[in-house]
């Protein structure tokens, strides 16, 4: 027998209603920040997952046809926040390097949006999140996570530096309060749902 | 006495991270991803009528765990330890057989379903108070 595996019951999906799941991309460079805002959101424990992708490896000579080729496993964290009778929504976290395109393809379906997390000291290393988030056509909100001690670049610098639309919405959270957190989601939402004004007029 | 050609279960389990996911999944090709979406929803069956099938270590471990509610995909795959491209397609079998009851996420947010992103909205303002 594979080995047994009881979960406690606030592992599953409240019952009693009809739910549906609806998610969120929490985006970022490494160590931005993504699983420590899962993580003050999360009514489970975050969980992660594996996903194992053959990659295009980086710098490796392609002799005689031999593919450069390389499998890689990649961990997916995820959380999940049920918000109504009708609606639980997970949060997933996907990294930002360009080489994990392949797990995107899977995340980015049917996702409602994506929060991309940036760490103002650090901005350069958002580049790469920010032209995969705009490659999958997601709307996104932009939140700061401001650690302690860090210098802190305005809103609006970000917002130059990483050459937003006028109309992108950025906030400066703290990743690791949940109500900071929460209000970044609602930023993020609240777009979404202007924007789905606009898409009908 | 092992069968011939069948390796005990034990031994299968143990070696999990040595074994290739095709031998887990019994050779099936890795499902469509359109058909298990990370979000979808999985619970087991209540109606117990047909189930012919001889189910490996992983599927019984499985239906185990959705026996007691929903889970989403991904909660399956975190849980269980499997990769998310073995459990996908240890579920499609698991749903060709009549064993599972699933709940597709919505579609998409394009086109955008305004009233599902006004729940979202009120739900998560409730939580910010």
């Amino acid at each position: 027998m594979a080995s047994r595996l009881s979960l406690s019951e606030d592992a599953y999906v409240p019952s009693g209603a009809q739910q549906t799941a609806v998610k969120i991309l929490v985006v970022g460079h490494f160590a931005v920040g993504k699983t420590t805002l899962i993580s003050s959101l999360s009514e489970i424990t975050p969980l992660s997952t594996e996903e194992r992708m053959t990659t295009l490896s980086e710098r490796v000579d392609d002799l005689k046809g031999v593919q450069g080729k390389t499998t890689t496993t990649v961990a997916l964290d995820f959380g999940r926040l049920t918000l109504s009778e009708r609606i639980v929504l997970y949060l997933f976290g996907s990294p930002g390097q360009q080489r994990f395109v392949s797990l995107w393809d899977d995340t980015a379906r049917g996702a409602l949006g994506a929060l991309v997390l940036v760490d103002p000291e650090r901005l350069a290393d958002s580049f790469d999140v920010m032209d995969l988030v705009e490659s999958y056509g997601l709307d996104f909100a932009v939140a700061i996570n401001h650690f302690d001690g860090s210098t802190v670049h305005t809103p609006e610098e970000v917002r130059e530096a990483l050459d937003l639309l006028p109309d992108t919405p950025v906030v400066t959270i703290d990743a690791r309060d949940e109500k900071s957190s929460v209000d970044a989601l609602i930023t993020l939402v609240r777009y979404l749902h202007e924007r789905a004004d606009l898409e009908h007029t | 006495m092992t069968e011939p050609g069948r390796p005990e279960p034990e031994f299968v389990s143990e070696a999990g991270e040595l074994v290739r996911p095709y031998v887990i999944t019994r050779g099936r090709d890795l499902p469509d991803e359109s058909e298990f979406a990370l979000i979808t929803l999985v619970t087991t069956a209540t109606d117990e009528q047909q189930r012919p099938q001889r189910l490996s270590p992983e599927e019984e471990q499985i239906l185990e765990m959705c026996s007691s509610g929903y889970l989403s995909v991904a909660e399956i795959a975190a849980h269980s330890q499997l990769p998310l491209g073995v459990v996908k397609a240890l579920l499609s079998s698991l749903a060709e057989g009549g064993y599972l009851v699933t709940r597709a996420p919505v579609p998409s947010a394009r086109p955008t379903n305004k009233a599902l992103l006004k729940e979202v909205l009120d739900g998560l303002k409730a939580l910010s108070v």
